[in-house]
């Protein structure tokens, strides 16, 4: 153990206080997501850890629910309709004193019938003669509602607002956008590293130099390219083909790129020995180099899957914004316009949008970071 | 459509390519067998068939708009008549553009200086103590998330409701407790492009952070351990050894990030839409891409702004690469 020294607390606070920073924001919006949309809407996530106190109106039963014991007719049941973990430590019969008796204590109706309440919602409500209404009386109670989290949000924002089919559709264009360039770029940067032919170190500076050509400065040209050809053929210009292609060529530079700094790094005498025992280049890309690049691929499929998944400008640009080819994060961008103020809408679909990064990033952080570190500059 | 059909899309689209290289190679080696062996004339069609696809794309989706964007900047906004410098000259007249060019410094500025600092302090920090990688982990988390996720989580995080209302929204929360007025950041001009910046900083100092420690573990531990034994402080280690070591890394992630910020899109995008002064470059352009039928020249003039901004950072890369290639 080092010994506790000034500067090691103060380092240790100041990172910690970094920490607290950087993760409230997102544990708020985790802790928003589950909770009950209308008590989202009043109150701050931070304040749902907390047993808070409530008041509240229930009914009792009517005269269906009376049985008859001695003398007395009596209806018991509880207040609560399903167990919330209610504890009700006050109660009231009017709305002018809706915190008259303590739990437990017997309160006298005007028809002197008398009801007591118990701390669980129970009650027993007591008359001499039958009842006769079959509306029960209005019972106001203050209750402590310890702290609840529901997932009805998420069944909410998956079903009924069409997040679970943009979530498909975000797969329907990632998963192809990735490993495309990944079989084009792996035979382009193997063609770049080990083959000789005219043109090579041009096309290698094209490459650098594309790395950091703004998204922006494609986007016009594109999609005219993709209106013309969609009126050529009769098809329509946004597509999943569409999008996977314009993925593939914003992802190009820097998928290769990453390769071919990665393949450079083999051993030459390997690839050598194997061209001069007359495999051909094919052979000696499926048979060597694609083996030993599979932690690289890693590193690159991680990149590219998030940097699409993330992706909101091509896919607003390339895609419709129809249920069916919509994504997740055009969908939160339009939730984010039409229910600006549904917080619990948007903090779930928010979070669902984040599930599958996050699951990425806990699971697979090691080759996600060596892909970072590796130089990644992304046009 | 059902998780079936999009399954069979995918297949097909990724097998296409798959097919593509093994079926290539294949009648190559085919008619190899067959045919006299031309080495040359083999070596030259695999080569063809190695770099075509990626070529291709490469020429239709970077280098060719990149020269039709910088041509249709000097035409109107269907593409078709010359009109020379008008997109140009109507550009620096226009409030939006002044505004955005503005915007875009000030990001420029703050953004990259403080995920810069934030992240070699992180490293530092973290470098030393127990649960440092846990740290790590948590700042480096936003990486992974969206910029339209994060701005979801911020604009919860700056939520406002009227005085007297239960503030959900944490800033306003803090605010409200200390005693101020409850405040609508996002509205407030120039104070709230620093709420939007906060956003990128929040995200990108996890970039910053795991590239510095990278860096960090490649200084000799004997260097710092006889610095130590001379008796220099933490604080004069961390400016005369460890600030000059990383110099070529701070540079890296600097480019890195000034790329990124000269692209804002998706923050502003979803937060404000450019209301408020917070209009940038990005995403003006995209209004101009779309708005009353789509205007290309002006949209292109927006875009050539932006790699305008980047030419510098082109450059250098190329410069580096060549040195490289030298050694």
């Amino acid at each position: 153990m080092k010994k506790l020294t000034f500067t090691s607390v103060f380092s240790q606070l100041l990172l910690l206080l970094f920490v607290i920073a950087w993760i409230v924001p997102t544990f708020g919006l985790f802790i928003s997501s589950l909770r009950d949309k209308d008590v989202l809407a009043i109150s701050g996530w931070w304040t749902s850890f907390t047993t808070t106190e409530v008041n509240e109106i229930y009914r009792t039963k009517g005269k269906e629910d009376q049985i008859k014991e001695g003398d007395y007719y009596f209806i018991k049941s509880n207040l609560f309709d399903e167990n919330q973990g209610k504890e009700i430590y006050r109660f009231g019969i009017t709305s002018k004193n809706i915190d008259e008796y303590e739990v437990g204590e017997t309160a006298l109706f005007k028809d002197e019938t008398e009801i007591t309440v118990f701390e669980n919602g129970d009650y027993v409500w007591k008359s001499k003669e039958e009842f006769k209404k079959k509306k029960g009386k209005r019972i106001f109670v203050s209750a402590k509602s310890p702290p609840s989290f529901t997932l009805d949000n998420y069944k909410e924002v998956l079903l009924k607002e069409g997040l679970g089919q943009a979530f498909l559709n975000t797969f329907a264009v990632a998963l192809p956008a990735t490993l495309i360039p990944l079989i084009i770029c792996s035979y382009f940067a193997y063609a770049l590293t080990w083959m000789k032919f005219y043109g090579r170190d041009l096309l290698l500076a094209t490459i650098i130099a594309s790395l950091v050509v703004p998204l922006q400065m494609c986007l016009i040209p594109v999609l005219t390219i993709y209106n013309d050809f969609g009126a050529l053929f009769g098809v329509s210009a946004k597509s999943y083909p569409g999008i996977w292609m314009a993925h593939t060529g914003f992802g190009l530079a820097s998928t290769t790129f990453l390769l071919w700094n990665f393949l450079k790094t083999l051993p030459s005498e390997m690839i050598e020995a194997a061209r001069v025992d007359g495999a051909t280049h094919y052979d000696t890309f499926i048979k060597i180099v694609v083996p030993l690049s599979i932690p690289s691929f890693a590193s690159i499929f991680i990149l590219q899957f998030l940097w699409v998944w993330n992706d909101l400008l091509v896919g607003l640009v390339f895609l419709d914004k129809h249920p069916s080819e919509i994504i997740l994060t055009a969908k939160l961008k339009e939730l984010l316009g039409s229910r600006g103020e549904n917080w619990e809408i948007l903090t779930t679909g928010a979070f669902v949008s984040m599930t599958v990064p996050l699951f990425i990033f806990f699971s697979l952080q090691r080759y996600f970071i060596r892909g970072l570190v590796a130089g990644s500059v992304k046009g | 459509m059902s998780i079936f059909s999009l399954a069979i899309t995918v297949l097909v689209g990724v097998l296409f390519f798959v097919l593509f290289f093994h079926l290539s190679n294949f009648l190559l080696d085919y008619f190899r067998v067959k045919a006299s062996k031309n080495f040359a004339f083999e070596n030259s069609i695999r080569v063809i068939i190695f770099i075509a696809p990626a070529f291709i794309v490469l020429f239709v989706f970077i280098i060719y708009p990149v020269f039709e964007t910088i041509r249709l900047s000097f035409y109107d906004k269907v593409g078709e008549n010359f009109v020379g410098l008008f997109n140009y000259t109507w550009a620096i007249n226009d409030p939006d553009f002044r505004r955005s060019i503005i915007n875009n410094l000030g990001w420029l500025i703050v953004v990259p200086t403080l995920s810069t600092f934030f992240g070699l302090v992180i490293a530092n920090l973290a470098d030393r103590i127990w649960w440092g990688s846990i740290a790590k982990s948590i700042i480096f988390m936003p990486m992974a998330i969206s910029f339209v996720g994060a701005g979801v989580i911020w604009k919860f995080m700056y939520d406002y409701r009227g005085p007297g209302d239960q503030q959900i929204g944490l800033l306003n929360a803090i605010a409200v407790a200390l005693g101020f007025e409850p405040q609508a950041w996002l509205t407030i001009p120039l104070w709230n492009n620093l709420f939007l910046m906060a956003i990128m900083i929040w995200i990108q100092t996890g970039l910053a952070l795991v590239i510095f420690s990278a860096a960090l573990r490649s200084i000799p531990n004997e260097t710092l351990d006889a610095a130590r034994i001379d008796g220099a402080s933490e604080l004069k280690i961390f400016w005369s050894i460890i600030i000059p070591y990383l110099e070529q890394t701070i540079l890296v992630i600097w480019t890195i990030i000034t790329i990124l910020v000269l692209k804002v899109f998706d923050i502003i995008y979803a937060m404000t839409n450019g209301q408020w002064q917070t209009e940038v470059l990005a995403n003006l352009m995209y209004d101009w891409m779309f708005r009353g039928g789509g205007d290309s020249g002006r949209g292109s003039v927006l875009a050539f702004c932006i790699l305008i901004g980047v030419i510098p950072i082109l450059a250098w890369n190329l410069y580096r690469h060549k040195q490289e290639q030298k050694v």
